[in-house]
């Protein structure tokens, strides 16, 4: 394929007293061509952003002025999750009791089995999330709370400020955490 | 007895198919590539499963870096000068409307966008700007930004889009959602990377029985 025809119109011997050419070889070494080729590719593909950014979206609840305006829920049907520093994630279901026993500590692994088995038990119109991010959690955090709502099909949520109470315990479980770890 | 000799079988092989190969794909990704543009502000997005394309039209970008400083960029140029007479107009900053309407992004604090549009193009990087002031809830200027850009879009509504970085920190995306709320923008996009869908939740088993995603 790379080499040409050189022998001379079907080989039929030229006259006598004319001298033969020495016949050079027209096969080209392409493995080098073939290196360069596949350098490329390597180097176009590496570069290359094949994902165009895509977008989520979030739609704002109005401000309600009146309490008597604002959405209620029920009970048994809300959990609430608080987003602290370092990708930790606390959770409790219903309303946080004096003890804060029912304040349970998870990460932005294991939120998901807790947010697919409170659907499970809960009928569909009573299940609320309520996300209060704290204010040492990255955007990531957020961002990734509100795609596990997605992921898990949880139709109702809703981004609240934290509470002081709930800014506190986040705060000091994080700080018996941080104290066991560096025990051990 | 003498063995049947095997005839000897070169060992050069035709490389031709294969340098053709290699330029046809070479070609291929020469022509689908299209390079980032580098940008002012460095950010990494967050990965999420939205799989919707992000507009690129119309578009009004408010970007949040990684130490939280807030950025606005826009693409439509006539409504960017409409804000900047507006802007001169209320609050006499005495700005350049040309250098305005040409700014790839907005990064300052009223008080000095003036010596902020002085600053040549190549001079803008986000890492050396104050960027717009929103930790003071009582002084949001991104509040003022987003009435000035409800007020140059006359009632119609730009794609509203937030470009946040990983390690932004909270405060600073509910300032931006306070600015927004304050002045009725309730609907806005988040800019992502797309990832797949985890296997065995249940937004996977409804791809996987057909259904279509609403977002």
């Amino acid at each position: 394929m790379a080499e040409m025809d050189t022998s001379s119109g079907g080989g039929h011997k030229k006259g006598p007293g004319v001298k033969k050419g020495k016949k050079l070889s027209t096969r080209v070494d392409l493995t080098p061509m073939v290196d360069l080729g596949f350098l490329l590719i390597t180097f176009f593909i590496f570069t290359t952003t094949m994902s165009q950014a895509t977008a989520m979206r979030l739609f704002l609840p109005k401000d309600a002025d009146k309490p008597e305006d604002q959405n209620k829920a029920k009970e048994s049907g809300v959990i609430t999750l608080l987003l602290g520093k370092d990708n930790n994630v606390f959770y409790y279901e219903g309303s946080l009791d004096n003890t804060a026993s029912n304040f349970k500590s998870s990460n932005f692994h294991d939120i998901r089995t807790v947010l697919m088995d409170k659907k499970r038990r809960t009928p569909e119109t009573d299940l609320v999330v309520v996300i209060k991010p704290s204010d040492e959690c990255t955007y990531k955090n957020v961002v990734d709370i509100l795609d596990e709502m997605t992921i898990n099909i949880l139709k109702r949520y809703a981004l609240v400020d934290i509470s002081s109470i709930e800014a506190q315990l986040v705060a000091k479980s994080e700080e018996n955490a941080a104290a066991a770890s560096a025990k051990n | 007895m003498g063995r049947a000799k095997l005839p000897r079988k070169s060992t050069v092989i035709d490389m031709t198919a294969m340098c053709d190969v290699a330029f046809l794909l070479l070609s291929f990704f020469i022509l689908t590539t299209k390079f980032k543009p580098s940008e002012a502000i460095a950010v990494t997005t967050p990965k999420s499963v939205a799989a919707k394309v992000a507009p690129t039209k119309d578009i009004v970008e408010i970007i949040i870096d990684k130490d939280g400083k807030v950025f606005l960029t826009m693409d439509d140029e006539s409504v960017k000068e409409t804000m900047a007479n507006s802007l001169n107009s209320t609050k006499n900053l005495g700005l350049n409307v040309t250098a305005f309407k040409k700014a790839q992004f907005f990064g300052a604090p009223f008080g000095s966008l003036a010596s902020f549009l002085a600053l040549p193009e190549d001079q803008r990087k986000g890492n050396l700007l104050p960027g717009i002031p929103v930790k003071d809830s009582s002084n949001n200027e991104l509040t003022t930004w987003m009435s000035l850009v409800a007020n140059a879009y006359q009632g119609k509504k730009p794609n509203l889009l937030l470009k946040g970085d990983n390690l932004a920190k909270y405060p600073a995306f509910k300032s931006v959602i306070n600015a927004f709320k304050k002045n009725d923008f309730l609907k806005f996009q988040m800019v992502t990377n797309p990832e797949s869908v985890p296997v065995g939740t249940d937004l996977w088993k409804k791809g996987q029985s057909g259904e279509k995603r609403t977002e």
